[in-house]
């Protein structure tokens, strides 16, 4: 190797699979060459990036310079540009751009698909990625700038792949695997996910938000893919109906048939399955029981937390009248504080072509574009605007399920056409009947 | 800094190609950066949106909001795109002297 990395060459050892072995035995692979590959960019980029890494290892510090900005014609974003700021000491990383690639919903791949990525990566970049960026896009880690349009061209004729999204736009949606292999999906996550994924792509590839917006698809209330949380609109699925019951399979869970939870406790005993126990008295609403062998379920009172569901999955289904909820506004701590998405549309259908989804998309955009400040997410125009202006402009009528609780403080905003008399009084009339 | 010569003038630029310091500008900047950036003949709508940036950050010490700009100008975006092709941040405000836009992009 190039550089002497012993900080990093402990992190070779215990079971893990070693991030530090695999990038060792890349920078190996590129060496060899065995394939006779024409090398864009520096062949001992890797060796340079484990250099670099070692020196912040040592230094505990960062040395990749402040920001960067690169990127291709016609878009706005997609490119995350990175310079090293010991470019003598490491030329392999002087350029070290990150390309965002839109990944396939759910992201299942062929090994075709795949092999043909690598090609193009390894030809072009460094032969690095990160499978997959938090967001869920294919990450190519390490690429100069003369490169870039390159393998854009590349990316779009011969593999028919487009960017990711990067800036003040909507970033690349992504979902659970839905109804690919999931018995809970609610409605099909992937093709809601793909379908505006494409009806949006120049929200997602020409910036022209305040600031990032973030769409996530999740099947069921289980957030597999964390919409709640990291999405400024989340969409997770539900039904209306009852939850299917099968009184047979129930048996077969508390004769021991079937281990509960799919088995998912297995690596320890717990004793054996006590539906009181586990379901019946877990049960958030308490709207179950199960009495003489039987396990009633009180609909009307189901908040459909998945719980029951998610204990006994061959004895427990979800309701045939699918759709989802929408909620909005989650973001990380900066700048007012953390929040998880609050619920705005309790139901909707999702059936293509998802007219009334995009309808209330389109009018949180139309609002937020014209009112948001500079660098203000949703969840904090929400904050400064109040819930019931978002509302009024999504067009929906306040609704008990809008709040876990009624605010406690006394400070009611009225509108003025809701108070007889209006606002404008006059303070000479007020005089005829209370003196000073 | 990486120097460069155009037009009988020296401009020292980041690793991006954005110019040190906004006073250094002048139209030899333009003319130097609009190959770089896709552009072929600079029009009246070019300079048009260079100004309206250059009065804006003169007066506000910041770059405006894209919708600001596209109100300004009364430039849709994708009028901005088709005059810029890298987009008002890498395209038009490195073409008007601004500095670099930052956070997360």
């Amino acid at each position: 190797m190039k550089h002497k990395t012993p900080l990093l060459d402990q992190l070779e050892s215990g079971p893990w699979p070693s991030f530090v072995s695999d990038l060792k035995q890349e920078a190996e692979v590129r060496a060899k060459n065995v394939n006779g590959v024409n090398y864009q960019i520096p062949v001992d980029v890797c060796e340079d990036l484990l250099g670099v890494l070692e020196l912040s290892f040592k230094h505990k510090r960062t040395h990749w310079k402040h920001g960067g900005i690169v990127g291709v014609f016609g878009y706005g974003g997609g490119v995350i540009g990175r310079y090293c700021d010991q470019p003598e000491m490491f030329p392999g990383v002087a350029h070290f751009h990150t390309m965002r690639i839109s990944q396939p919903a759910g992201k299942f791949y062929t090994s075709k698909y795949l092999k043909q990525l690598c090609d193009l990566w390894q030809f072009r970049g460094s032969g690095i990625t990160n499978m997959h960026g938090s967001t869920g896009d294919i990450i190519w880690i390490g690429t100069t700038t003369p490169q870039i349009e390159e393998i854009f061209f590349e990316l779009t004729h011969t593999l028919n792949q487009d960017l990711g999204g990067s800036g003040s736009n909507l970033r690349t949606p992504s979902d659970c695997i839905g109804a690919a292999r999931c018995e809970y999906a609610c409605y099909d996550t992937q093709n809601l996910c793909h379908t505006l994924t494409n009806d949006y792509q120049d929200e997602l590839h020409r910036p022209a938000f305040p600031y990032k917006f973030k769409f996530k698809f999740d099947g069921c209330p289980n957030c597999c893919v964390a919409s709640i949380a990291r999405s400024d609109m989340s969409f997770i699925g539900t039904w209306k109906d009852d939850i299917r019951l099968d009184q047979k399979e129930v048996k077969a869970y508390v004769g021991g048939e079937y281990a509960p939870n799919a088995g998912a406790h297995s690596g320890r005993d717990w004793g054996k399955f006590d539906i009181q126990k586990e379901v019946v008295a877990l049960c958030p609403t308490g709207c179950m029981r199960y009495e003489g062998g039987k396990l009633e379920i009180n609909n009307r009172e189901c908040t459909r937390c998945m719980h029951c569901i998610n204990v006994m999955p061959r004895a427990l289904r979800i309701g045939n009248d699918r759709g989802l909820s929408i909620l909005v506004g989650a973001k990380a701590p900066i700048l007012d504080g953390a929040q998880m998405g609050s619920l705005l549309v309790p139901f909707v259908k999702a059936e293509e072509p998802y007219g009334e989804i995009k309808e209330v998309i389109e009018a949180v955009w139309d609002w937020w574009m014209e009112e948001g400040k500079n660098r203000e997410r949703l969840g904090e125009l929400i904050k400064r605007q109040g819930f019931q202006k978002l509302l009024e402009v999504t067009n929906i009528k306040p609704m008990p399920q809008h709040v876990k609780e009624p605010r406690s403080n006394p400070y009611i905003f009225w509108k003025e056409d809701e108070v007889e008399g209006g606002f404008t009084g006059d303070i000479n009339e007020f005089r005829k009947y209370h003196q000073r | 800094m990486p120097e460069v010569q155009f037009a009988g003038k020296t401009f020292v630029t980041d690793e991006d190609g954005f110019i040190d310091n906004y006073t250094n500008w002048s139209q030899d900047w333009v003319q130097f950066v609009k190959k770089e950036e896709g552009i072929d003949e600079l029009s009246a709508e070019h300079q048009q949106v260079i100004t309206v940036l250059r009065e804006y950050y003169e007066k506000n010490g910041i770059a405006p909001m894209v919708r600001v700009l596209s109100k300004v100008t009364g430039f849709k975006l994708k009028h901005i795109y088709e005059l810029f092709p890298s987009g008002p941040g890498k395209g038009a405000c490195k073409m008007a002297g601004l500095p670099k836009p930052t956070g997360c992009v």
